[in-house]
């Protein structure tokens, strides 16, 4: 009898780990999950409710996708637990924030890196920009380094927090223009900075140039920077750094996309890698994050892979002096 | 009076249907311990994607105003409150419940809160340019001495005396450290993976007051069969309208401290109950009847905890500066149908903007009426036997502790926080001072380290926190609060003596 159990239990495990590797079999045969480690509500929550929102569509993945938030330290939280305790089933999905996570991996103390992902694809980039108030004196990015060369270290701008894009984007001003600036990293993350901004507590501020976008319509802050390779489409008038005079890249900029963890099935990661993208593009989507003032950047699994791995090696050189 | 022209909007058939039913639901959502205003909103974000903009963002006012009445129920009924904005309610109202007039209270606090909160509403919608100066004039300086002003109310708060509820008040802060800290993102006290984020409020909030009190259920249920009802007087609801109306300074404390408090970007509701129902009681002719089942506490916090809605939509609305978590996910609910919320909110999008605001104006009305209804109920909830009670509460705080990150983590805290304070009870302590350090402590110390960063790049320390007329004027609120509380302490000096003790243990038990 014992043997008889044993036998097919041998039998039922073969067949499952046969199955899971040869094949994709009839996944997904139930909804998936996808983990989000910034609270309901927030840029990068808001963006994954939208993008995913066509996942049970015939000509999607077939099945819907639920948003679960892990928030909390930063991140840290959530991408903790996708490396450690997430089941690498293919129903288990993240969303990850570049340079976030990769800044934390560098800086220790947490228990992934960029190993511990396996990238699926990018569905948007919010650049970093440079804020002042309405009011504020300064009407160019050469006027704030003219200031802050004046005043070394008295000129204060704020950020959401230590090692997150507007950190690293305010680490690469420092460097750029060869000055000492006081970074105040914000306890309330970007609306916060922003409030500070706004409010006067700080003479500028680096932020995600959607919210700085709304921002300026209402009036608020002038944009005087954007912290990319190219000019945004929303803010056509407001020239990068680099068009400024700074040798600033992209390092900043906020890329958000969908990865499972490792160990995850590659015949389920090539399926997913496939169809994820096409969910992207759906006309739904893109008219939906366009209105919310969302920048989309859609980028295959070979590219984000490519782009992880240059930021890898861009962010260990510029945290290497902290 | 744009207002009153998008008003017959509301009672269009789809979109009254739409606020009842976020009325309603709101009301059962709010009850629920652990799904927090914020949470219930979010829960209702998708349901939007298929309506009209202003369909949605009625459901979600509707939602937002009678979540936050109904953490009320659970907090009178059952001494767990709902959200940590109702905290303060637990105080008096579960004491009224305990001697039988647990309908009384539920219909003041209803009352209050339709008071309260239809005052909040009409100051968004006459005081909206006014306001939005007033939120951004807080910097961090002043939320620190703001935290500052809440830490001098612990002492006071609850306790058999000032000095176990600075030390409960202490824990409370230490609590508060552990995880990664808000601005460095050091490292602190991580001793296991379920605090690496730090202790969340709301499973710490439904730990301290749901588990002691399931505990006692249990041991009361076996020792004595008689302690399995509760007596629950009838009230009429004009003899609870003429109570709210008589506690005039309760009321007028509750629902200006509520404004003032929902105004400031960062602090929020959390808060707004606790600092009003201190305030009452210093202000009060009968301040030693604070804590005893007196009316007056409730609709102190209940006024105080529904006014702070509306003018917490101000910074919003106007500047597009979400002031508290529930503000960022109605921005998000905002964001979805390409609204974006501004000063010129009103101009581009008049109907979008008045009927959300008109919604929350009949929605604070519409949750008075279900909320007195309801209190008629709270009979029935009393006669439920302790063992079953017991069952489903602590049914209930697993699943709101699990649900606000999906972390079986927050559900290891819950249980361990609920059981130590069981103990701490017994030895005279009290969870809402504890609470109150919990939530304050962050915003202390991060706003200190802003400030100093600041500081040090510009002014320096002393001119920073020492200099302008509003961080005077919070110095100013600090000493008078410190100074009162030394005065009647050493007025009616407090021991805790045997009799005391004994008395406590007897009204625990």
């Amino acid at each position: 009898m014992k043997n008889w159990i044993a036998g097919a239990a041998v039998a039922m495990a073969a067949l499952t780990g046969s199955a899971y590797a040869e094949e994709l079999g009839d996944y997904p045969e139930r909804p998936l999950m996808l983990m989000v480690s910034y609270g309901a509500g927030g840029a990068t929550d808001f963006q994954a409710r939208i993008v995913t929102m066509t996942a049970g569509n015939e000509d999607a993945l077939g099945m819907p996708m639920a948003i679960v938030n892990k928030p909390g330290a930063g991140g840290r939280v959530g991408w903790n637990w996708f490396a450690t305790q997430a089941e690498p089933d293919g129903y288990t999905l993240g969303a990850y924030n570049i340079p976030h996570f990769i800044a934390q991996s560098i800086e220790g103390g947490v228990e992934y890196s960029a190993d511990s992902f396996e990238p699926i694809a990018n569905w948007g980039a919010d650049p970093a920009v440079f804020v002042v108030g309405a009011e504020s004196p300064f009407n160019s990015m050469d006027d704030v380094i003219a200031f802050a060369k004046e005043n070394p270290g008295g000129l204060t701008f704020s950020g959401a927090g230590l090692f997150v894009g507007h950190h690293i984007a305010a680490l690469q001003l420092e460097q750029a223009a060869g000055v000492k600036m006081a970074y105040i990293p914000n306890n309330a993350g970007g609306a916060g900075a922003m409030r500070a901004v706004i409010a006067g507590e700080v003479m500028g501020g680096v932020n995600n140039l959607s919210d700085a976008f709304r921002a300026q319509e209402a009036g608020n802050v002038k944009v005087l920077g954007v912290f990319d390779l190219d000019r945004n489409d929303f803010l056509p008038d407001v020239p990068t750094l680099k068009e400024q005079g700074y040798n600033i890249d992209n390092a900043s900029v906020n890329f958000r996309g969908v990865m499972v963890p490792k160990g995850t099935p590659q015949p389920i990661i090539d399926h997913l890698a496939a169809t994820v993208p096409t969910m992207f593009e759906n006309g739904r989507v893109q008219s939906r994050m366009k209105a919310g003032g969302s920048p989309m950047h859609i980028m295959t699994r070979d590219e984000v892979l490519e782009m992880w791995a240059a930021r890898q090696e861009t962010l260990e050189k510029l945290l290497a002096g902290l | 009076m744009d207002f009153l022209f998008y008003m017959g909007d509301v009672f269009m058939p789809m979109n009254f249907a739409l606020l009842l039913l976020g009325t309603v639901g709101g009301l059962i959502l709010g009850a629920t311990p652990g799904l927090s205003p914020t949470m219930a909103v979010a829960l209702l974000i998708p349901f939007t994607f298929q309506l009209e903009p202003q369909q949605g963002l009625i459901l979600l006012g509707a939602a937002y105003t009678s979540t936050v009445a109904g953490g009320a129920v659970s907090a009178i009924l059952l001494k767990i409150p709902g959200a940590p904005a109702n905290i303060a309610t637990t105080l008096d109202g579960h004491t009224m419940a305990t001697k039988g007039e647990g309908a009384k209270a539920l219909q003041l606090s209803f009352l209050a809160s339709a008071v309260g909160g239809l005052f909040g509403v009409f100051l968004l919608i006459f005081l909206t340019p006014v306001l939005a100066q007033w939120a951004l004039a807080f910097g961090p300086s002043h939320l620190f001495w703001l935290a500052i002003l809440g830490v001098t109310v612990i002492g006071t708060l609850d306790s058999s005396s000032v000095v176990k509820g600075l030390l409960s008040g202490c824990i409370g802060l230490w609590l508060a450290t552990i995880g990664f800290d808000d601005i460095m993102g050091a490292q602190r006290f991580i001793f296991h993976p379920a605090v690496s984020g730090g202790i969340n409020v709301i499973p710490a909030l439904i730990g301290l007051f749901a588990i002691p009190q399931i505990i006692t259920m249990l041991t009361k249920g076996r020792s004595r069969s008689d302690a399995e009802v509760i007596k629950v007087r009838r009230h009429p609801i004009r003899l609870a309208f003429v109570e709210v109306f008589r506690r005039k300074t309760a009321l007028a404390i509750g629902t200006i401290t509520g404004s003032v408090i929902g105004l400031i970007p960062g602090v929020g509701g959390q808060i707004a109950g606790l600092v009003a129902y201190d305030q009452s009681k210093k202000f009060s002719k009968e301040g030693e009847k604070f804590g005893t089942g007196h009316s007056e506490g409730v609709i102190a916090a209940e006024s105080a905890n529904n006014a702070m809605v509306g003018p917490s939509l101000v910074p919003l609305l106007t500047l597009s500066i979400p002031g508290s978590p529930t503000a960022a996910v109605l921005l998000g609910g905002l964001l979805i149908h390409g609204i974006f919320p501004g000063p010129d909110l009103f101009m581009n999008y008049p109907e979008v903007a008045w009927t959300f605001i008109d919604s929350m104006l009949i929605g604070q009305i519409l949750m008075c009426v279900f909320g007195l209804y309801i209190a008629g109920f709270a009979a029935s909830v009393a006669r439920v036997p302790h063992g079953v009670m017991a069952a489903v509460v602590l049914g209930l705080a697993v699943f709101g502790s699990y649900s606000v990150q999906n972390s079986m983590g927050d559900v290891y805290v819950m249980a361990t926080l609920g059981v130590a304070m069981y103990f701490l009870e017994r030895f005279g302590f009290s969870a809402a001072p504890l609470v109150l350090g919990l939530i304050l402590g962050p915003i202390a110390e991060a706003n200190f380290i802003q400030g100093a960063m600041i500081a040090n790049a510009t002014v320096g320390l002393g001119s920073y926190f020492f200099t302008g007329w509003l961080n005077w004027l919070l110095i100013l609120i600090v000493v008078a609060s410190v100074s009162y509380s030394v005065w009647m302490e050493i007025a009616h000096r407090r021991y805790t003596t045997k009799e005391d003790a004994v008395a406590k243990e007897e009204a625990l038990s």
